[in-house]
């Protein structure tokens, strides 16, 4: 009846899962409670659960990518303790939880801490960036998101019922084979990582589609904001990629239920060929990650040095070179597979030419801010920190894609200390520095500046002392995933990198505190003129928050960086555009489909993990019958009547010439 | 070109006339753009190109699918463990049935898509109808080859390249499959709801899935049976 799932899968002899798992089963509890008290639900469930507005579904990528970073840094937590506390000694994790927390990072940081947080970006900001209302398929949008809350729902399950793969963010066959691991760890990576990377492939596909065929008149391909050509870049590679990852984790699957042969290692299976195809979609992953993230400091460097970026079209160039030569680097992981002195030596000069592009990116924010009015707001100081951080990062990267250097630190702290020296340095930095950047614009009030001065800097002193360390140990020849250590001299390191995640801890309180003191403060911080930071393109031309229709008439876009031209017109002018003949819009109906289907889908993976056949047709035929009943939907649009169109730019017009008005009085104006 | 049932609006006659092979401007001229085909000038494209559009980056990415199990194929063909090779699996006479039944669906789905767009419910409905049984008979005739195979004792556990073989093949079954079940939602939705916008471009959708699944059918039948099976 309930296939291989019984008491023994909750974990009572580990008080650490155990208790973890109460807390969080008791806050999940009293969140409900609270909402039901306070009469919650049909706010939410109307305005977010079946919400097909792409600012909220964006929204809620980033919450959920936020919940994920939290937890993935506990996770973090515990591996930095653990081996300062292993050395010649226990520690206080077993073997077998140790592995299973590194698993469980890796995985929860990349594709459910930091995927959710750059779709999110790219959801939230793409559509405005390009004067436009929604994108492509708003439903369908909705169905992605809620695909990948399914995953992330399926891998925290693991906590509490079963346990989590112990294989490695990866899970490599043929350790990963039914023979060696045949638990339901992987199983639930399986699912998890399936289930949200189709939920990926949907936003891809949404974003590509938007990104061409979706702009407001006059936005041509070379007057697009730098985010959308990087969002554009970033989910070409999700739609090229993205199947490779669904197509070796399905073989996987069929090797763990039904006992094929794709990667055994008897039989006539070939265990590299899972690595070689996970590589083919994992590094581009990491391009998938870092290119928006180029993309959110392109928009900041321009902002904060007042001045157009330099070299755009340079700029493009090199993210479009990054999107292809990403895709033929994927062989220098494993070097050490032993291919050849001709393939190894084909890996290493593509990854080392790949950083050419990257160069050229850095030198073009250089340049933006030279001559500039640079001002150091706070997501100034993040990307200020990125430059430093990532020039590093990337400097490592290229002694490592020397095949014979790269033997000799394979798998070793040094690979460790590399990749999160450019993930940190790049995407988490970048993620930060978009979410003080855009804040205002999506909640309509600033973030508190000395809060987040200080979150920056303890995180960029804690990044330092935390994986400084960890190349010197990759040198010294610790190799990663130790669960115990037996070589004193390590010692002094592995605590100096403890003192760093301390550090970090409070860098994470003082970004806790400035949500905090902002929203307690959030009426002294309102936004009134949808405009803060002095933007340059369309997204600050909405009042903030904007409405749920982004523009009341489509914007006409006359040059590069689009909104300055209609500020400075404005400034030039004294006065705004005269107000456009308002016009009813027709926008997208909210359906409950993506809810529904991502429940099922969440009982179907579950369900699989644990063997429990019937109840994983069920789902899977409900979760189907979803879409059946959402196309029988007769009406898929309603009407936003004209006087409420009106009324909100009416409203936005009153600030922007109170702004305007502003300006003058206090002589700023040519 | 005639004008008979074409779609009512204006709009789309003037689009089809200006740009009858959509491709978002003036045939073989630089011309000005189209307003509704989405290129920067003109605004954001019409919800037909669209989803279209969007549907095509679908096939494409279920195509890199494919590429990887061809890929696994290629590695994997020779690795028989001991077992049988490919040509002791090949039989000419059910594959030469199979692909003929294939091609003729696609081809009676393309006659389908004719009849919708002089929005001619019935023969839309028989050709969509024929086009069923004939995928019906491709996936008949594929599980009869599997039962065969398997009761020879030729499973995909017997060996690396039975893997990968059943793999691939069961791979572009279950498409056919699942483009079969796609199929009878469409026909109800015809039935009840008539050639609807929306419909309409389900339908289009659809056209694109099932050529998509012959284009794949071809590099399996070529890769798959006839190159390794050659004496």
């Amino acid at each position: 009846m309930f296939g291989k799932l019984d008491w023994s899968a909750i974990p009572l002899s580990q008080p650490l899962p155990l208790i973890t798992s109460f807390v969080l089963i008791l806050i999940v509890i009293g969140l409900l409670i609270l909402i039901t008290v306070k009469k919650w639900w049909p706010y939410l469930w109307h305005e977010w659960i079946t919400s097909v507005d792409h600012k909220r579904i964006g929204v809620m990528y980033c919450l959920l990518g936020v919940l994920m970073l939290i937890r993935g840094f506990a996770d973090a937590i515990m591996m930095r303790t653990q081996q300062a506390a292993a050395i010649n000694a226990a520690g206080y994790l077993t073997p077998e939880h140790y592995n299973q927390i590194f698993t469980a990072h890796g995985t929860i940081m990349i594709l459910f801490g930091a995927m959710p947080l750059v779709l999110g970006f790219m959801n939230y900001l793409v559509p405005l960036q390009l004067g436009v209302r929604d994108v492509a398929f708003p439903t369908f949008n909705s169905v992605g998101f809620w695909l990948t809350a399914s995953g992330a729902l399926l891998v925290n399950v693991s906590l509490f019922i079963g346990e989590f793969a112990r294989t490695g963010w990866l899970p490599y066959p043929p350790l990963s084979e039914t023979a060696y691991t045949p638990g339901v760890g992987v199983d639930y990576y399986l699912w998890a990582v399936q289930i949200s990377g189709i939920g990926t492939l949907i936003t891809g596909i949404n974003i590509v589609t938007t990104i061409l065929k979706m702009r407001c008149p006059g936005m041509s391909y070379l007057r697009m904001p730098v985010f959308c050509w990087t969002a554009l870049a970033s989910c070409l590679l999700i739609v090229a990629t993205f199947p490779i990852l669904t197509a070796a984790l399905a073989m996987l699957t069929l090797d763990r239920y039904v006992d094929w042969n794709y990667f055994t290692n008897t039989a006539g299976g070939n265990p590299m060929m899972f690595v070689n195809l996970v590589w083919a979609w994992g590094h581009p992953e990491v391009y998938i990650l870092v290119l928006p993230a180029f993309g959110i400091f392109s928009e900041i460097f321009s902002t904060f040095s007042g001045k157009p970026l330099f070299g755009y079209r340079s700029m493009v160039a090199a993210t479009l070179f990054i999107c292809i030569v990403s895709m033929l680097v994927w062989l220098h992981h494993f070097f050490t597979m032993g291919a050849g002195a001709a393939v190894n030596t084909f890996f290493g000069i593509s990854s080392s030419i790949i950083a050419v592009g990257t160069g050229v990116k850095i030198y073009n924010w250089i340049f933006t801010m030279y001559g500039g009015r640079v001002r150091f707001e706070v997501p100034m100081l993040w990307s200020l920190g990125f430059i430093f951080t990532f020039i590093i990062g990337g400097l490592t990267g290229v002694l490592l894609a020397v095949p014979p250097a790269d033997f000799l630190t394979h798998n070793s702290m040094f690979l460790v200390a590399h990749f999160h020296n450019v993930i940190v340095g790049g995407v988490v930095f970048a993620v930060f520095a978009g979410l003080e950047y855009w804040f205002p614009k999506v909640f309509g009030f600033e973030l508190h500046r000395a809060w987040g001065k200080a979150a920056f800097w303890f995180a960029f002193v804690g990044f330092w002392v935390t994986f400084a360390p960890l190349y010197v140990l990759g040198l010294l020849g610790m190799t990663r995933r130790l669960q115990h250590i037996n070589i004193p001299e390590w010692g002094p390191w592995l605590y100096v990198s403890v003192a760093g995640v301390g550090i970090l801890i409070l860098g994470v309180i003082s970004q806790v505190m400035q949500l905090v003191v902002s929203i307690r403060d959030r009426h002294k911080l309102r936004d009134v003129t949808g405009d803060p930071w002095d933007g340059r393109s369309l997204e600050w031309a909405t009042p903030s928050p904007p409405p749920f229709f982004n523009f009341a008439v489509m914007p006409n876009v006359e040059g590069e960086e689009a909104y300055w031209g209609i500020k400075l017109r404005a400034v030039e002018t004294q006065q705004l555009a005269p107000e456009p003949r308002y016009e009813p819009i027709e926008m997208p109906l909210h359906s409950g489909v993506g809810f529904f289907t991502a429940f099922f889908t969440s009982v179907f993976g579950f369900a699989m993990v644990w063997h429990i056949w019937w109840l994983a047709s069920l789902a899977l035929v409900l979760a189907i019958a979803g879409f059946v009943v959402f196309a029988w939907r007769d009406k898929h649009e309603f009407e936003v009547p004209v006087e409420e169109v009106a009324r909100v730019d009416r409203a936005r017009r009153l600030a922007r010439e109170a702004a305007l008005a502003r300006l003058s009085e206090q002589g700023a104006l040519p | 070109m005639s004008f008979r049932g074409l779609p009512a609006s204006l709009e789309a006659i003037r689009r089809v006339r200006e740009d009858p092979h959509r491709l978002g401007h003036r045939a073989h001229a630089p011309g000005e753009p189209i307003e509704g085909a989405g290129h920067g000038t003109t605004g954001p494209a019409s919800k037909r190109i669209l989803v279209g559009y969007g549907f095509w980056i679908f096939l494409l990415s279920d195509i890199v699918i494919f590429s990887c199990f061809f890929a696994a194929f290629a590695v994997q063909k020779h690795a028989t463990a001991g077992g049988p090779t490919m040509s002791d699996l090949v039989e000419i006479d059910r594959l030469a049935w199979q692909t003929a039944a294939l091609l003729l669906s696609s081809y009676m789905c393309m006659l389908g898509f004719a009849a919708t767009q002089v929005r001619n419910r019935l023969w839309t409905q028989v050709f969509l109808a024929i086009t069923g049984l004939l995928g019906l008979a491709f996936l008949l005739l594929e599980i009869q080859e599997f039962v065969d195979l398997a009761e020879r004792g030729f499973t995909p556990q017997r060996s690396g390249m039975l893997t990968a073989f059943f793999g691939l093949v069961g791979l572009h079954g279950l498409h056919v499959a699942v483009g079969g079940l796609w199929l009878a939602t469409m026909m109800a939705q015809v039935q009840v709801k008539g050639f609807r916008r929306e419909i309409v471009h389900r339908l289009i959708c659809f056209n694109l899935f099932w050529h998509a699944l012959d284009i794949v059918w071809i590099g399996i039948f070529t890769i798959v049976y006839l190159i390794p099976s050659r004496p």
